[in-house]
């Protein structure tokens, strides 16, 4: 098809429109791509030389650094163990019991899950977790999201469990297996995609998250990464931001992965569809 | 095969009415989610409606014994003398509208409409990098967007004041000079993907057939978007400006880029609530608003959720 004139400096147009947005986009992270590497980095943009990864040497020497890192990895895992166990029996419930009121419930659910926001709830958060006397533990922060995860959580594997044909457990029940079997040795290798969705969108949510465990956690052999950060740029006086610098890339790398892991696997629009 | 009933009627009527998990396997299977869900998210529900009426506090004598103090929480909330004054709940609330209308409803929304316009029109390579860089700004943790953001602004090393002195233009101090817009433009640039994305998938469902045939007719490019695309999209932007209004309504980022400063400049709800509860030990107080926002949480959930019960009718 032959472009007329007027059409190809429209196309021309809008290429450049779409690059300039995205080049705004670009600008505010332009300063995490060298500043991680050069180790006189300051807050200006500048090219690193010579490039070095001395500033991360520099990190892992760290040991309250390495300890946040680790209390992320513990809470994050902790929470997505919890989630993920949770919310494939409870969706499978939903999706292949004929319990009374199902509908009434993932209702209820859906409905709280976006009113009880962290930023709402985190007075009566606090209050329970200290009643129960987890302050300041992996525990509370674990559980607190456990809980504002599952909802959607539950909602998503629910309607992936939904598009899978009943005939499988139903041939293997027909051959002896119990609904337990059937579940554990049929179902679940064929609802694993889904799982690991949930598993990715709730690593994701934990790891990221602030509000909660700056809340929740007070020592700082319990903080996560993301409070540990945010104390670095915030009380530290001049944040020492060689260290920030290189700190925050390695922070980032998680997510950075199992995005592109995502948008490999399964083309990005799961990833954090629903945010919490 | 009706005319066969001994054979295969008895247990036809069997599969239909056969559930695969027992409604006691199906109640234990429910048990874990459910206690989880119900100690973290619906307790809290109504544990912040209790304290709110309470002068409960985080210290001193009324943390272990709290009176019930009535509707006084609310009243010191809403109490004309200085509901509009800076750093009280009235600021608050309308500094959130306008944090709302300004970032989401503006900015997120038709930057995402434009967006999602603009890729589908420009060469595969142009549509891959605008959209890394948008998605990049919405996945990476918030810490480290705070982060970049208060280099990126800094007043005398900035990366935006290098870049309008490049061009001639006088630095500017923005976290100080000009808070509220900052934090609108940040909320903008971090959310503007989620818009983007879905209504980028909105467009590409529809049938290609109705832009060539367009294209035959002569339309431009903003016709065909006035005519075909907006109107056929258009129950994916009432979903999206309902999802944005309320995650921008419970939104905590800014406080990482300014503290709710300075002198509660940007003190959004959230900020304010986290300041009445956990710095000034408020917590009956602290609770009264959250009691407050989950009101404006319900009546947008309630919304949303008859949409999509209507859709899915």
């Amino acid at each position: 098809m032959k472009l007329t004139l007027p059409a190809f400096v429209g196309r021309i147009a809008f290429s450049a429109l779409a690059a300039l947005i995205g080049a705004a986009f670009a600008l505010p992270l332009l300063w995490f791509v060298f500043a991680p590497f050069n180790a006189r980095a300051e807050l200006g943009l500048a090219i690193p030389d010579p490039w070095t990864l001395g500033n991360f040497v520099t990190v892992f020497g760290n040991a309250f650094a390495v300890q946040a890192l680790w209390n992320s990895l513990i809470q994050s895992l902790g929470g997505v163990i919890l989630v993920g166990a949770a919310a494939t029996l409870a969706a499978y419930a939903l999706s292949r019991s004929s319990l009374p009121g199902k509908g009434t419930i993932t209702y209820i659910l859906l409905l709280f899950s976006s009113v009880v926001s962290g930023s709402a709830a985190m007075v009566p958060i606090f209050l329970i977790v200290s009643a129960a006397g987890l302050i300041d533990t992996h525990l509370a922060v674990i559980l607190t999201f456990a809980g504002g995860l599952l909802p959607t959580a539950m909602f998503i594997l629910r309607d992936f469990i939904d598009s899978i044909p009943k005939s499988y457990e139903e041939s293997a029940m027909v051959a002896g297996a119990s609904p337990v079997q059937a579940f554990f040795d049929v179902a679940l290798p064929v609802i694993r995609p889904g799982i690991v969705v949930v598993v990715v969108w709730s690593f994701v949510n934990i790891w990221g998250s602030f509000l909660i465990p700056f809340i929740l956690l007070r020592s700082d052999d319990q903080m996560p990464a993301s409070v540990a950060i945010y104390s670095f740029y915030s009380e530290a006086g001049t944040p020492i931001v060689t260290l920030l610098a290189a700190y925050s890339l390695i922070y980032s790398l998680p997510v950075i992965a199992l995005y592109l892991f995502v948008s490999w696997k399964f083309g990005f629009r799961f990833f954090g569809g629903i945010k919490a | 095969m009706s005319n066969q009933p001994t054979t295969s009627g008895q247990p036809k009527r069997k599969v239909k009415n056969f559930a695969l998990l027992s409604n006691w396997a199906g109640a234990v299977f429910l048990t874990p989610a459910g206690l989880l869900v119900a100690v973290f998210v619906i307790v809290p529900f109504f544990w912040v409606i209790f304290v709110s009426f309470t002068n409960r506090t985080l210290l001193g004598s009324t943390a272990l014994n709290p009176q019930f103090v009535g509707l006084a929480n609310y009243l010191a909330l809403f109490d004309p003398a200085n509901f509009f004054q800076r750093g009280q709940f009235g600021f608050s609330l309308i500094l959130t509208t306008q944090f709302v209308l300004a970032s989401a409803l503006v900015g997120q929304a038709l930057l995402g409409l434009l967006l999602a316009w603009l890729v589908q029109t420009v060469p595969p390579w142009v549509k891959r990098i605008t959209e890394t860089f948008v998605i990049a700004a919405w996945i990476l943790p918030e810490v480290v967007i705070g982060f970049a953001w208060f280099a990126f602004l800094d007043r005398d090393q900035g990366t935006l004041n290098a870049l309008l002195g490049s061009v001639g233009l006088p630095p500017g101090d923005f976290l100080l000079q000009q808070p509220f817009w900052v934090i609108v433009v940040f909320n903008t640039w971090r959310g503007a993907a989620f818009s983007m994305m879905l209504f980028s998938s909105a467009f590409s469902s529809i049938p290609p057939s109705y832009f060539q045939a367009a294209d035959v007719a002569g339309a431009s490019s903003w016709q065909k978007f006035r005519d075909i695309g907006l109107p056929l999209i258009r129950g994916h932007i009432v979903t999206d400006l309902i999802l944005i209004t309320m995650w921008t309504f419970n939104t905590f980022t800014p406080f990482l880029l300014t503290n709710g400063g300075p002198s509660y400049r940007t003190e959004l709800v959230s900020i304010y609530n986290y300041r009445v509860a956990f710095n000034d030990f408020q917590f009956g107080k602290g609770a009264a608003v959250g009691v407050i926002m989950m009101l404006i949480n319900l009546a947008f959930a309630l919304v949303y959720l008859s949409i999509g019960r209507k859709k899915t009718r």
